[in-house]
């Protein structure tokens, strides 16, 4: 049995970074994911890391604007935390060897983003998360301490009789084999569950796995109605046009020629947080000023032509490859898409969750720093903030503590829970069925705007879908790269996170932040400013709904204008 | 968006479970033909056969999951359109197949661990600055962080590992990805070990001199590293900057490569050993011992060739001049004459809006 101090699931920045950090306290370390490490999500954030490094600058204004950012609901204390460790987290990046953009000067370079008072957001050209990314898949390959299970698919996790975590049953994805891993502590950071909704700007590894396997085992989950949709995605395809745009200037166009953010943000423009400028441009093609297409314009080319070629060239390709268009000579045509889940896992400012021995990190998880609505270039950053944090914390418990022996009922549990998908009947509907009416379903009720009529129809179809998924039809029976089976157990995972979704977005009746009811227009601090957690219910019954506080510490709410 | 249209995917199919060959098997799928092949592989899966295996994620060309090669050539199958794969079909049918030089696993998944990781790791892929890193961030020049960002932007996708010639012929070849992965490191002024490196990687014989100059990896890359080109900037650093002349005699031929055109205008054959080995000059490939050494070693194989009437002691003597041969010796000195030594960086464009996308020449800082 493979046996690790600290045991990672999922290898994109959070993990990475929890595992290198566990390292660095003389941990033995496993870090598994499904993909190879550098084909993670992390990749595809592309404008940059928020950090108030510039003297000018202090962190107490990155918090707040952080705070106003999450509209009131970011926990205070580990916004502080984040935004304090800012700074240093991004020098020691730059140190490992991140090739940040440069000013005249040679010092480090910084760029606008939204929902921002300063300019503080440093960038590698728009490919950020994936320079952060290799350079610490190059840590890896540096440090072999580390070991490394790439093309590992974690199917649950596995408790002590005292209901401490004590590893975690997998499947090698190159063999099939499933393996039973033993480990003091297990951190969960597999990343968000974009996946749940079509279009999204996630990748299709985006299911959401870590959220479901800790909700099953009875860790709660915080903010789950927090799905933030970003405000520039291709329509169709869903794939992400860079906040950076509008941040080196690019300006927002309805149908009608007019840049109508002067009427939702005059001061802020298009630089307003993502859920204020994805609610205009829905408000403006709900209201018949978009395109046919159902987009609005997103207009690069009042950037100069150099500046697009050293620091958006990404987007130059995605506008050329995925729709056809020469952003620097005609505006391209963009719509709010689903893109990143504030809510996960409740964790603490050290990721430790609810369960024993069990840690969240990055955007599986919800420490809360970004509440309500996140502000760009902060996901980095949380990544990697309490990634180090939760690795460093994992490393120093497990020294001195006994190696758990986890029971080998829970693999064959596993086992049998597999070998069931096999032996079903073809007669279910198909996997990718059952997923395309989850995605529709959910982008058509539990988007920018929502009211309880319609969420409470989806939670009809998802509680229908989950049936039809315990049945779905799988075709491989192989064990060498199964994909079909890994895409039914992803299913299960992807409905889990949706029914928790749903049940949040129906409870929390107000609007604040990416939650906008048009049944409940306001904020209603007096009865809403609390984190809604749900926990499950036992099989067949709804999740059990709970609330806790939201953590003050210097920001006291108020009317949130930009 | 265009309205659906029918394609016919020919795909290459291994299953190692069933003991039966690798064999080509058709499908149809409907769809916009502004979508991408993986978007056509991803329907086959979810309407047909789902154990029809690829690695994908992100379908925007960001992960580096897909590599394939349609129609004989390799690419992501995210970022190639139907419209365009069924263009370069032959018979109807767009083929697609696992990537080349590495192993298959199954369907359209390789090992990309055998060949192309191992490749990676082979250039010692992290930065090894000098002593203790300063308080604050390196002070480095701003064009030298946006010159390394173009080997950055390789997604270690794989696709030029797959369409390379040098790698077909030696697959020890340190390869494309690598190279380009080794000069991120090279062109990055943090860095402290450049010229042990730069020695490293001209000493390998299956190093910086292993690439023919084939520009298939140029031609191939997603995201527009060129490899071959930051290979030779590994070259023109090792040479120019370091001086190495490697005992591969890479140096050597390069230089008297570039000597004869200049002074022919073509390749004159039977002077390019003798100044191979001679480190560009074909003097010192006549009297040095070592040079004379290995020039008498590929000796049976030109008098092979004269036997065959593949050379004639006329043509390998007197080597006819380039009717026009002065235009090639003014390009010589267009580019030579140039205070900096000119490198093509596609991060890096002038100001000037009338010049030819992304092409314009830079110094590049490293002079």
């Amino acid at each position: 049995m493979p046996h690790h101090d600290v045991l990672v699931i999922g290898a994109g920045l959070a993990g990475q970074r929890a595992a290198l950090s566990a390292a660095e306290q003389g941990a033995n370390v496993g870090i598994i994911s499904k993909v190879h490490p550098v084909r993670s999500h992390s990749n595809a954030a592309q404008g940059g890391i928020n950090a108030a490094l510039d003297p000018e600058d202090s962190w107490e204004s990155h918090a707040f604007d952080t705070v106003k950012g999450s509209d009131y609901l970011g926990d205070q204390d580990a916004i502080e935390i984040m935004c304090r460790e800012a700074p240093d987290e991004l020098l020691e990046l730059e140190h490992l060897g991140v090739t940040f953009h440069r000013d005249e000067t040679g010092h480090l370079g910084k760029r606008a983003f939204g929902g921002a008072s300063a300019a503080r957001t440093y960038y590698v050209a728009d490919i950020t998360g994936q320079a952060i990314l290799h350079v610490l898949y190059e840590q890896l390959m540096k440090h072999d301490v580390v070991h490394r299970y790439e093309e590992w698919f974690t199917t649950a996790l596995v408790q002590d009789e005292e209901g401490k975590v004590s590893g975690a049953v997998t499947r090698n994805i190159r063999d099939g084999s499933m393996e039973l891993f033993a480990a003091k502590s297990v951190i969960l950071a597999t990343g968000g569950n974009g996946q749940v909704f079509n279009p999204t700007t996630n990748a299709l590894v985006c299911t959401g796995d870590a959220i479901a396997m800790a909700y099953r085992i009875g860790a709660p989950l915080m903010d789950m109605e927090m799905i933030q949709y970003h405000p520039t995605t291709l329509a169709g395809l869903g794939l992400l046009i860079t906040e950076g745009a509008r941040g080196e200037g690019a300006h927002l166009y309805n149908a009608d020629g007019e840049r109508f953010m002067e009427k939702y943000a005059p001061n802020k423009m298009e630089l307003a947080s993502r859920d204020v400028v994805s609610r205009a441009e829905q408000t403006e093609i709900n209201e018949g000023r978009g395109f046919p297409d159902g987009t609005v314009a997103l207009d690069i080319t009042v950037v100069p032509r150099k500046r697009i070629h050293e620091a958006l060239r990404e987007i130059l390709n995605v506008g050329r490859d995925f729709a056809g268009v020469d952003i620097t000579k005609e505006p391209i045509h963009i719509k709010p898409g689903n893109h990143y889940a504030m809510g996960g896992v409740k964790s603490d400012t050290d990721g430790l969750t609810s369960i024993p021995g069990l840690y969240a990190v990055g955007e599986c998880a919800c420490v809360s720093v970004h509440g309500g609505n996140r502000l760009g270039a902060n996901s980095l950053l949380d990544t990697l903030i309490f990634g180090r944090r939760a690795g460093a914390h994992a490393g120093k418990r497990s020294k001195g503590s006994p190696m758990p022996q986890p029971s080998r009922a829970s693999l064959d549990d596993e086992e049998a829970r597999i070998r069931a998908i096999f032996d079903r009947e073809r007669s279910g509907r198909r996997v990718s069925e059952i997923k395309a009416e989850l995605g529709a379903t959910m982008d058509e009720k539990c988007s920018v705007y929502r009211d309880e009529e319609g969420l409470r129809e989806a939670l009809e179809v998802v509680t229908r879908l989950r049936q039809e998924a315990k049945v779905a039809t799988v075709d491989d029976r192989g064990t060498i790269f199964n994909q079909d089976l890994l895409g039914a157990l992803e299913l299960q995972f992807m409905i889990d996170n949706a029914e928790t979704i749903l049940v949040s977005a129906i409870e929390r009746k107000e609007s604040r932040g990416a939650q906008y009811r048009t049944d409940f227009p306001d904020r209603n601090d007096d009865d809403w400013l609390k984190h809604i957690t749900v926990q499950p219910n036992g099989d067949g019954e709804a999740p059990e709904i709970e609330y806790s506080e939201v953590t003050m510490t210097q920001w006291e709410p108020e009317e949130r204008t930009y | 968006m265009a309205e659906a249209q029918d394609f016919t995917l020919k795909i290459r199919r291994f299953d190692p479970e069933s003991g039966e060959q690798a064999h080509w098997q058709d499908f149809g799928v409907e769809l916009d033909p502004d979508r991408s092949v993986l978007d056509g592989i991803l329907q086959v899966k979810d309407r047909e056969d789902a154990s029809l295996a690829i690695r994908c994620s992100c379908r925007a060309a960001i992960c580096g999951s897909c590599g394939v090669r349609i129609n004989g050539k390799s690419a992501l199958a995210c970022n190639t359109r139907l419209s365009d794969a069924k263009q370069t079909a032959s018979n109807g049918a767009i083929t697609v197949e696992p990537m080349g030089n590495m192993p298959v696993i199954k369907d359209l998944i390789v090992d990309m661990d055998a060949v192309h990781w191992k490749k990676i790791q082979r250039v010692v892929p992290w930065l090894l600055p000098e002593g203790e890193p300063p308080e604050r961030e390196y002070i480095v020049p701003a064009e030298a962080m946006i010159d390394v960002t173009q080997s950055m932007a390789c997604i270690q996708c794989g696709v030029c590992v797959s369409a390379c010639l040098s790698l077909e012929v030696d697959p020890e070849f340190i390869g494309p990805a690598a190279l380009a992965k080794a000069y991120r490191f090279v062109g990055d002024p943090r860095d402290d070990h450049t010229e042990e490196r730069l020695r490293d990687l001209a000493e390998d014989p299956h190093g910086i001199y292993d690439c023919t100059h084939c520009f298939a990896c140029i031609e191939v890359c997603p995201k527009d590293v060129a490899p071959m080109s930051q290979i030779m900037r590994l070259r023109r650093r090792a040479t120019a900057d370091f001086g190495i002349k490697d005992s591969n005699n890479g140096y050597g031929h390069e230089k008297g490569f570039v000597d004869i055109i200049e002074k022919w205008g073509t390749l004159h054959e039977a002077q390019l050993l003798p100044r191979s080995f001679g480190q560009g000059s074909a003097i010192r490939g006549q009297v040095e011992p070592d040079a004379v050494k290995q020039l008498l070693r590929d000796m049976p194989t030109a008098l092979r060739g004269l036997r065959a009437g593949k050379i004639t002691p006329k043509k390998a003597l007197m080597h006819p001049k380039l009717p026009g041969q002065k235009n090639v010796r003014r390009i010589f000195e267009e580019v030579e004459g140039k205070k900096e030594r000119l490198e093509l960086n596609l991060y890096i464009v002038g100001d000037d809006g009338d010049q030819a996308e992304g092409a314009q020449a830079e110094g590049s800082g490293e002079s």
